[in-house]
Formats: C-alpha cells, structure tokens, sequence
C-alpha cells in the first residue's frame, strides 16, 4: 500500500511561514490535487513530499515508510516539473534511461568510456532498452527516442517528462504544474491523457496546479490551501457545493460565485435570506438564481456584459443593495433562447435560499443545521 | 521633415538621406581606418618597402620565402603553439575549478569573485614588471619560497627551458579569472529544476550532479571560453615584450613579438607585412572557428 | 539524529575544503599585488636582504611614491590616460551609434553588404593594421602626438555590432511612436535610443576604456616623447629610465599606473564584471 501520510508538517523560509501544519492522508492509488493560488505553499509541500526540500518540523511517510531522513532518490517517488527538466544534452532515450541507470548501474560502470567496457553492463543495459521501449510504445513517442529535448514541440516534452517518470514504475508520482506550459487546447487534451494514465498504472497521483478547471475536472480529491493552510479536503462536486470556506467557495468554480455581504442588505431582504444567527456573508452561484422583474427580485441591478457560450448565457449585472455605497458585481446563469437581454437593462435577482451558502465574519460557513441547534 | 510628405518616392528618398548620414562616417572610417590598410599590408608584403623610402620595387612572394625560410620565424610560431597550449588548459581549467567552488556555497562568494577578477583589470605592463621581481633569481618571492624548502633558485626568465613556462604561468594568473566569471554566469543560468530531477533520478552526490547536470549544461560556454582564451593567448605580447624581449637566445619570441620587432625596431616593413599577413591568417582561422562554434552551441535548445 | 549530526559535519567539511582551495587561488591572483605594495614601501636594503618581510622595518613610502612622482611624469601618463581612453570612447560612440541604428531599425541600399563588412571587421585583430596605421599618421605628420594615439581606434566594428544588436531588441513600436510624437531620426537616437540603451554603453564603455588604459602595442608604436605617454607605456619608460633602477619607487610607480582601474573595479565590482563578460559574449 503506497499511500501518503503528513502530518503537521512546518515549514519556514526565515521569519515567514509557508507550510503552518499540514496534515493529509493521501490514500494509495489516489489521484489528489494540490490548488490554490501562487504562493499558498503547495508547490514546497510536493518538494517536501519528494524531499527536495526539508520540512522543519512534521512527519512525512509514503507506502508505510517514515521517509524524513531520505533521500529523494531512495523514496520510490517520481516527479514531473513544470519546465519539464529534461536534460538537453541527452536523448530521449538517455533522458528516459538516466534514472534507471543510476540505480542498476555501479559507479565504476557509470564512469565514461570505462564504463562500457565492464563486464556485466551489457545486460542491464539491455534490460533498461526494453523497459524504455515499452514505455515508449505507451506514450507514443517511440519514434522520438533518438532526439534531443530541443528538437521537440511542447507536448513531446510533457510525454518524454512523464516517461522519465513512468520507467521506474515508482509508487507515487508527484507532478508540479505540469501542464501550466501548454497551448489551451493541448492542455485540455494532456488532462484525458494523464487521467488516463492514472487509471491504467494505478499509483498514487499528487498533483500540483493553480487551475481550479485542471483541479476539478482530474482528481478524485482535491486539496485546497491557501496561505500556507490547508483549507478543505474534498471530492470536487463536495467542494463546489460544500465549501466549508468563503475563500474555498470564491476559488472552486467558474465563473465566480457570487459574495453578498449581508451589511448592504436591507431588513426586510436579510430576514428573507438569512438562515443563520450571525451570518455576514451571503454566497449563491450563477445557477443558484432565477431572474425576475426588477422589483420583485431580492436583488435588482443593470446588465453589464451578456456572455454567450451557446450552451448557457451568463449575465453580469451591478447591482445596487440598499445599504452600499458602491455596487455589486453579480453574475446570473439563464438558459439561452428565453430572450433577448440588452446591456443597462434593469433585472431582478431572485436566488433560492436553500442553495445560498453563509459564512461568519471570519469566512467559516454557517450551516442550517447550527440554527435548529441553536 | 516637413509636415505634408505624402508622396511614398519623396518619403523614401528622405529616409535613404538619413540612412545615408548616420552611416557616413562609419563607412568613411571603416574603409580608412580598416580595409584600405588591410589592403595595404597585402600589398606591403609583395614589396620591399621601408617606412619613409622614396620608392619601392615589387618583390612577389619573396617576403614570404624569406619569412619561411627564416629559423626565428619558426622559432616564434612553435613558442607562441607551446605557450597557447600551456595557457589554454591552465586559464579554464583552473577558471572552471574557481566557479563551481565559488558557486557551491555563498559565503564570501562577492570576496572571491572580486579577488580572483582583480588581475583581468589591471595593467599588463606594469603587473609584468612585478612578476619580474617575483621571479628575480636573488631577491625574487619565488625563489626565498624555494629557498625556504630546500630547492635550488632559477633564474627563471632567463633560463630557455623555464621562460615560456614562466610567462605562461603570469598568462594564466591575468586571464582565470575572467574565465571564472564566463564560467559563474554559465553555473547561474543552470535551470534549478534540473538539479531537482537529478536528486530524483538518483543523481545527487556531488560528482554524479557535476557529470549528469553542471558539465554538460555549461558546455557550450565551455567551448567559448576555450577558443576565448587561444585568441588571446595567441596576440600574447605585453609581458614579452617587458620581461624579456623574446630571450634568452629567441627562446621566448612570440608571433606578435617577432611583428613588432622586424616592422618597428628593424623597420622592415615589407618583410613585417608579410609576417603581419600570416598572423592574420591564423587569427582568422582561429575566430572562424570560434564562429562555428558559437553557432553550434544553440545545439541544446 | 545522529544523520543530522553526520551531514552537518559533512557540511563544516565541505564549507572548509572550499574555503581552503579557493584560499590558495586568491593567493595567486592577488600575491603580486600584495608584492607590489610591500616593495613599494620599503628601503633598498630592505628590498635585497636575505630574509624577507611583508611590512618593512624602515617604511620608505613617502620616499619611494616621492621619486616615482617626480622622477617621472605619472601625473601626466594618467591624465594622459584619462584623455586619450575618454576621447577614443566618444568618438567611437559618435560613430557608431548613428551607424548600428542605421544597421538595425532603418532600411536603406547596402545595408546587407555593411553588415557583412562590420562582421568581417570583427575578425580583422587591431595588431595586424599597426603598419599601415603608423604609415597614415607618418604620411599626415601625425606620429608621436594624441592624435596617433586616438585615431586608429575611432571606428570600432565592435562597437557597431554590439549596438546594433542591443539596438534590435528595441521594439520598433517605440521608434514608431516617436516618429509620429514628430521626432527625427536624430532625435530618436539622441532622445530615445541612448537613453534605452545606457546598459550597453556602459558595457562597451568599461570594455573600451579598460582595454585602451592597459595597451601597450600601439603606444609603443605611436609615440615616443614621455609626456605623451599612457599608462602602461609609462610604466615601461619608467623602469627603463635611470630611476627606475630602484625597486621601491618602480613599485610604487607600478601601484600608481595601476591603481586607477583597481580602484574603479573595487567600487563598481558588479558593473565591470557586467561590462567586460557582456562585451566578451555578444
């Protein structure tokens, strides 16, 4: 079993903490996803997982194996950069063939020319051909083996990457914003891919990304962190319709949910919509509001921007709450063909209490059910 | 420029004048200053010509048979080999070496590269001078030091067999440094992520990093530095010149020394165009192949 | 634990084996310097006795700077330095800079072959032009003056090229833009371009100063009266002067000529580092 097992995990750079106490089971076989934005402190743990970099203070074990005093070539972990890091004085073959010579290999038959002349690398050489060639034929970047890094586009590399790392058949992969260097469209294309491999190889996957899309659409479970704290560990649809923190519910979800402070709120609105002593702010998504005429909306404002996808059209309304000085931005997700909308028209907002979310000052979520305790 | 210049032919004649301006003067220049007497030392080298001469004959190749056929010529390229081939190797390697110990860890990193850079800034010809008096056989610092281990003294600039080692040795006190620094930014634009997939390939000993990451990535500006390096080695003429004048005996006579001597000590001018001419030959050489080089280091990416 | 105390250990070691090799180098880079300024403040008996200390017994440093001073005219080879590095940089600037803009953002008939020309100027070394250029100044009566000094250096195809290629990377948005705000092409170079491209001035500016400071080829070609004397043509006057026969004012000569660039070096490490490594790999 090769699961992974943090706990209370610190880390500082200096007077400034990045990691304040991580801890995470990460269960073998599982694909977990690492978001938050840049600078949460994600990226460090991955290093610290790998052991790139040393934790200050917390416990890292991998496959039931206390591994803080390790090296990261002795951890069974492979690791998939965002540059991808390939060696670009060595062909794909050798890029593939490094990690696996530098464990079978002695350093006498390591050294150059001398090395080829020893006896007994014949074989492990051999051995090593083979594997790469079947990893090879996998990837589909059989025919590349002979070139060099330099010599091949973008996605080739992120293939060559994850080849490097799938010839050692090691029990985690970690892989750091792997994807963050591609096209839009190859992006999309290499997310199947590497889901894919998941499956086939059944490791465990922590991977890395700043993308909510990228986190969503591939894990099993996703970890949010924000500002070196892991904030909710959670099945995507858990975290989209669940968020346990306003900051959660703000970065899962596109387009943005919207944040309603209840202090702009009129009497009567808030005791419609408030279902929780104490809530201060009130969160509803896109889809989670119909549309009404102006007056008989909890909310009314004027249309900014109609997006069009086609398939959904989200309307982007300011609206004006009683007690604000400014306005809200709003977005509205209404089915196309019911009617035309034209930007200053007047709309009201109608959400539906039962999918509005609430959180206290702090940005904790309140639930309904505190209330009947209460 | 006025304000209404629609007409395209009007525009474009306005802009050939500027063109025409700002290179003016670098093209009156470069063909005075540059190519004209590039030609004329062709043309020197065919003639017997002596600066301030009334006349001159046209000699053919017979500058260049002399040059040939003369024993200090050949004297003077095999010293200049001997001396690039002692400098080369000594001013990378030990550049190479300074750079990863500089880099390795950061402290006094700022002292060392500062140290080791002092000797590229400062003035050849009167740093020659105190390598002279370092290298004094009585009261020299090199000879006390062997004195105090029981060696015997040398008197090393005057001696044939120790004077191109000896000025080898102050050619690679001037120039290392400057390798370092070639070297120091080559080690910085190293990719930290490599280091990073070594550690995971299982490359994370020292020696294994320097062979599977630092040497291969700082190749190409290894080679650079490499041909840097001849090229300068090979216009050696300063401390030659200071020190000892191409003796004892020619033992230390370089090409540029040998130039300068034949043209502006013995005035041959025809004679130090032709010797000008080889020089010339071979220094172009050398940078074509600098050229050829650099192209190919883009090879990695 | 006792890992931790073992790469700790292994760390104080390595911090120790680095400290100590590159001890030794720095000894070598620095030892003559070190040298230099221990002869130049002692007395000759001092300088030719058997045993041998870094500080002298009897300081002589007044006396030796004193006669290096007055013996010879070091004031005049540094001022004479100064001018002649300054005057050679200017005009090579007033030169190139119109013609690498020219070279990289306008177009005009020839401009292929002039490249072509400047990039075979670059393979041409300056020695190799050191008869014809003493011909031109003998011809013009020029030898043995500034001039002689000054004009074989005025064009440099480094300095064009190295221009041209800072030059290119100038978006040409920024030159259109200028173009319609009304400037011309002059005003572009003088307004705009020179401004932007301060980092490459500087650089080519430390290469060239440095690089003419410490010649001593072509002085000795060009001139022959001491008081028109550079640097490091001066010092080898010097020594070969009468004067110059005493150890301690020759090293306090040698700190004098040398001291100019070392100390410019020590106050701007980072610029002339820049300068000299950017210039050698353009």
């Amino acid at each position: 079993m090769s699961g992974i097992a943090l706990s209370a995990i610190v880390k500082c750079h200096g007077a400034t903490p990045v990691l304040r106490g991580i801890s995470l089971d990460i269960r073998h076989g599982e694909f977990l996803t690492l978001v938050g934005p840049s600078g949460c402190g994600k990226s460090t743990l991955l290093r610290i997982i790998a052991g790139l970099d040393a934790q200050d203070a917390g416990e890292v074990v991998i496959a039931g194996r206390k591994v803080d005093g390790l090296r990261p070539k002795d951890r069974d972990v492979a690791m998939v950069f965002q540059a991808y890091a390939l060696y670009p004085h060595l062909s794909v073959f050798d890029n593939m063939a490094l990690p696996l010579r530098m464990r079978r290999l002695s350093g006498a038959q390591r050294l150059p020319l001398v090395g080829a002349l020893s006896r007994g690398r014949r074989p492990i050489e051999e051995g090593i051909r083979r594997e790469i060639e079947e990893t090879a034929a996998l990837l589909d970047i059989a025919h590349l083996l002979s070139r060099k890094p330099g010599q091949l586009s973008g996605g080739q590399r992120q293939r060559v990457a994850l080849g490097r790392a799938m010839v050692r058949h090691p029990a985690v992969f970690l892989m750091d914003e792997p994807l963050s260097n591609l096209d839009a469209k190859l992006r999309v294309q290499m997310r199947a891919e590497i889901t894919a491999l998941h499956r086939r190889l059944g490791s465990t996957f922590v991977f890395v990304t700043h993308d909510q899309a990228e986190a969503m659409t591939m894990s099993d479970r996703v970890a949010v962190m924000m500002a070196g704290e892991l904030i909710q560990v959670g099945a995507p649809d858990e975290l989209y319709v669940d968020p346990r923190d306003l900051r959660v519910a703000e970065f899962i979800g596109s387009p943005k949910i919207n944040v309603v402070p209840a202090a702009a709120l009129d009497q009567g609105t808030r005791a419609a919509m408030i279902a929780v002593p104490g809530a201060s702010t009130l969160a509803f998504r896109p889809e989670a509001a119909e549309l009404c005429a102006p007056a008989a909306g909890v909310l009314a404002g004027v249309i900014v921007t109609v997006e069009n996808l086609g398939s959904d059209i989200f309307l982007h309304v300011a609206a004006r709450p009683a007690h604000s000085e400014g306005t809200l931005p709003l977005i509205v997700r209404v089915a196309p063909s019911a009617r035309r909308f034209a930007i200053g028209e007047m709309v009201g907002i109608d959400p539906d209490p039962a999918r509005m979310l609430q959180f206290d000052a702090s940005g904790r979520r309140l639930r309904a059910r505190e209330r009947v305790a209460a | 420029m006025t304000a209404v210049a629609p007409v395209t032919p009007r525009r474009l004649s306005h802009a050939s004048l500027v063109a025409g301006l700002a290179v003016a003067p670098a093209v009156t220049l470069l063909a005075l200053l540059l190519f004209g007497p590039a030609l004329a030392v062709a043309v020197f080298s065919l003639t017997d010509w002596q600066i301030g001469a009334p006349s001159l004959r046209f000699l053919g190749l017979a500058n260049y048979q002399a040059l040939f056929a003369d024993r200090i010529f050949w004297t003077a390229l095999a010293n200049t080999v001997v001396y690039v081939v002692i400098v080369v190797p000594g001013t990378v390697g030990l550049g190479l070496v300074v750079a990863l110990l500089i880099e390795a860890q950061p402290s006094l990193r700022g002292f060392y590269r500062a140290a080791h850079f002092l000797p590229v800034m400062s003035t050849m010809a009167a740093m020659a001078i105190v390598w002279g008096t370092m290298l004094h056989p009585t009261i020299g610092l090199v000879n006390r030091m062997l004195a105090e281990l029981g060696l015997p003294a040398t008197n090393w600039l005057r001696d044939p067999h120790t004077v191109l080692p000896a000025l080898a040795v102050i050619g690679i006190w001037q120039g290392f440094g400057f390798a370092m620094v070639l070297f120091v930014a080559g080690l910085k634009s190293v990719p930290q992520s490599l280091y990073d997939a070594a550690a995971i390939d299982g490359a994370d000993r020292t020696l294994d990093r320097l062979r599977v990451v630092t040497l291969p990535m700082l190749g190409p500006v290894t080679m650079f530095v490499l041909i840097l390096t001849a090229t300068r080695a090979f216009e050696v003429f300063d401390t030659v010149r200071v020190l000892t004048q191409g003796g004892p005996n020619f033992a230390s006579d370089v090409l540029l020394h040998r130039l300068y001597t034949e043209s502006f000590d013995f005035l041959r001018t025809g004679y130090g165009a032709g010797l000008t001419v080889v020089y010339l030959a071979i220094v172009v050489l050398l940078t074509l192949t600098q050229a050829r080089v650099l192209d190919r280091r883009v090879h990695y990416t | 634990m006792s890992t931790l105390a073992h790469l700790f250990r292994m760390l104080r070691w390595r911090a120790f084996a680095r400290h100590g090799a590159l001890a030794l180098t720095t000894l070598f880079a620095l030892i003559p310097f070190v040298w230099m300024l221990s002869l130049s403040v002692k007395p000759p008996e001092e300088i030719f006795q058997p045993e041998f200390h870094l500080w002298p017994q009897q300081f002589s440093g007044v006396e030796n700077y004193r006669a290096a001073l007055t013996a010879a005219p070091m004031h005049l080879f540094l001022i004479n330095g100064l001018f002649v590095c300054a005057t050679i940089f200017l005009l090579q600037m007033l030169v190139c800079v119109p013609c690498a803009y020219a070279l990289a953002k306008l177009r005009f008939r020839g401009r292929d072959t002039l490249f072509a020309a400047v990039l075979v100027g670059l393979l041409v070394p300056p020695q190799a032009l050191a008869i014809p250029h003493f011909v031109l100044l003998h011809v013009f009566g020029l030898l043995d003056s500034y001039a002689a000094l000054i004009l074989p250096w005025v064009i440099s195809t480094f300095g064009i090229f190295l221009m041209r290629q800072f030059f290119r990377a100038v978006p040409d948005e920024l030159i259109d833009a200028a173009r319609l705000d009304g400037l011309g092409e002059f005003e572009i170079i003088w307004r705009v371009m020179i401004p932007v491209a301060v980092p490459a001035i500087a650089a080519f500016g430390i290469f060239s100063v440095v690089a003419h400071w410490n010649d001593l080829f072509w002085p000795l070609i060009a001139v022959r009266s001491e008081e028109l004397s550079t640097p490091a043509l001066g010092i080898l006057l010097f020594r070969d002067d009468e004067a110059g026969q005493f150890l301690g004012p020759l090293m306090a000569g040698a700190t004098i000529i040398v001291a100019p660039l070392v100390v410019a070096f020590l106050f701007a490490q980072q610029r002339f580092i820049d300068g000299i490594s950017f210039t050698a790999r353009t």
